[in-house]
């Protein structure tokens, strides 16, 4: 009973979410429509859409339009998984540890707060413009949160779950495999959907600096030819696409971790 | 027939005085402050037989916990040892089950398999682990709740659960610290009596640990105080009690409740008094 009033309460939540939508839709549409704002800066929806069809149709100076997203998301995604393989294992190391901490700390601690696209520069130097430097940009971006939140869990894990664990006979291995990875794996995936967030953006960032395929590419060729009806399709697309992931992640962790924050 | 069956374990308990089960050698311990630690336990030497269900009473920080968690290998005495069985026992093994305070169920995991994890980490075959654990949630009857989440149930069961966990591992004596004082009075009632049907069914050690002179009384076989700072064993006895009231509220109306539970008390106060 407790769950439907929440449902019936969250019904219309999303009701004013909704009407938010249509209202910059409106406005939007209202004001290029009636010409009070040049196209130039920003153009009716019906063109957007317009532009939209013909990237699909054509594709984007001669690539069609998946290639550039699938581009795009290879990159994001090979450097989320190598971050994933690497970041996890060395933060649960770490969480064990505070002597293992204590040698990677200084450096994470001082490449997390440089903005990626400073460091950028040496990484195109060092492993050239195409593919190679971008995933190594997201994959250090996507490092920091995945390795902190994975730090921070394992320190957190109660000291009684672990003995309870041990008494029951379980090995220093088999604790780490059955107590502390799935302890920790909620804050992971949280830590995942940070990563996925700075990631992201340091994607557009990098396909705008150095690139000749991808979303984040398309939006700043357009530019360059004015042509903000392009812009406003790939930054629609953007928005789309990150929101979509995340609400993949959020189902998952509704589905899959309904225990967290209910133990007494 | 209550009668009876308390005279044999007495005789039994008298019988096993020399081979003792688990022996408790000198065990002491310092809160580790600087060289001059503060003693919490001094030279505690104990003899515990198979088969008794021994409750610990003693005031807060007394050092109860202590002894507890350096009984199941948790923690390691200053000085002393424990010897499980003529073996000394220096770790946690499942061979000492452990039922905590607050029943830290592993929380992602269903409650038949809380009850398996001990029986997968003893690499049990499949066959045996489903029969043990259904064997286990009936004995705690839980049957209904096998395929729940710690969360979904309430505190009785959740605690039931965890104690068909530690007894699943078939462990040679099983420890409790406090187990029922987070649950209500009528929930506790219910555990009480259902520990003391496991404990007459499996016969195993029990050590119990609590600062309820009633629930001693109702349930231990052999009764121990311990005074604070540092701790010691100051009362030792069998309790003439067992096995002769159903409930806490059943055990008030014998005879000789008032008169051991004075004892008691005052035994315990005894040791505040001197403490302050």
């Amino acid at each position: 009973m407790f769950t439907t009033f929440i449902r019936n309460k969250q019904a219309p939540v999303r009701g004013v979410s909704a009407i938010t939508i249509a209202l910059i839709l409106a406005i939007w549409t209202v004001s290029t429509n009636l010409k009070w704002i040049d196209p130039i800066f920003l153009p009716t929806p019906q063109s957007v859409w317009n532009a939209f069809l013909e990237l699909i149709k054509n594709g984007y100076k001669g690539v069609p339009l998946h290639t550039h997203l699938i581009n795009s998301l290879y990159r994001l995604f090979l450097a989320l998984f190598l971050a994933l393989l690497t970041a996890v294992p060395l933060g649960i190391l770490c969480g064990i540890s505070k002597y293992i901490l204590a040698i990677f700390d200084p450096i994470i601690e001082f490449y997390r707060p440089l903005p990626p696209l400073a460091y950028y520069a040496l990484l195109v130097l060092w492993l050239g413009i195409d593919d190679k430097s971008k995933v190594a940009l997201l994959f250090l971006s996507a490092f920091a949160p995945l390795f902190i939140s994975t730090v921070s869990s394992v320190q957190r894990v109660p000291q009684n779950r672990l003995n309870a664990a041990r008494s029951l006979g379980a090995t220093k291995l088999k604790i780490l495999l059955y107590i502390i990875f799935p302890s920790c794996l909620p804050d992971i995936i949280t830590g995942l959907r940070t990563a996925i967030g700075v990631t992201y953006a340091t994607l557009v960032a990098a396909e705008m600096v150095a690139a000749t395929s991808g979303i984040g590419w398309i939006v700043l060729d357009a530019s360059k030819y004015l042509r903000s009806d392009v812009v406003f399709v790939g930054i629609i697309l953007m928005g789309g696409i990150a929101i979509l992931f995340d609400g993949i992640i959020r189902l998952y962790q509704r589905l899959q971790f309904s225990w967290v924050g209910k133990q007494d | 027939m209550y009668a009876t069956t308390s005279v044999k374990t007495k005789s039994e308990t008298l019988k096993n005085r020399n081979t003792a089960f688990i022996e408790l050698k000198n065990i002491s311990l310092y809160y580790s402050n600087g060289d001059h630690g503060l003693p919490i336990l001094d030279g505690i030497n104990l003899q515990l037989d198979e088969n008794d269900f021994v409750c610990l009473l003693g005031p807060s920080g007394c050092g109860k916990s202590s002894l507890l968690n350096i009984l199941a290998g948790f923690q390691k005495p200053a000085a002393g040892e424990v010897i499980i069985n003529n073996k000394p026992h220096t770790g946690p093994n499942p061979s000492v089950g452990v039922v905590f305070q607050h029943h830290n169920l592993f929380p992602w995991l269903t409650i038949e398999k809380n009850i398996e994890f001990g029986l997968k980490m003893q690499s049990i075959s499949k066959r045996e682990r489903k029969q043990l654990v259904s064997h286990y949630l009936n004995l705690v009857g839980l049957e209904s709740s096998a395929k729940m989440l710690p969360y979904q149930l309430s505190g009785g069961m959740k605690q039931r659960a965890a104690m068909a966990r530690t007894l699943a591992t078939d462990p040679q004596v099983i420890l409790m610290d406090e187990p029922f004082s987070a649950l209500d009075a009528l929930t506790r009632e219910n555990m009480q009596i259902h520990l003391l049907e496991i404990w007459k069914k499996t016969k195993k050690c029990i050590f119990f640990i609590t600062h309820d002179v009633e629930e001693a009384l109702l349930l231990g076989s052999r009764i121990l105080v311990m005074n604070s700072c540092p701790g010691r064993i100051i009362v030792d006895l069998p309790n003439p009690l067992l096995h002769r009231a159903q409930s806490v509220r059943e055990i008030k109306y014998l005879k000789e409740f008032n008169e051991l539970r004075h004892h008691l008390i005052s035994a315990i106060r005894s040791d505040f008094k001197t403490a302050n």
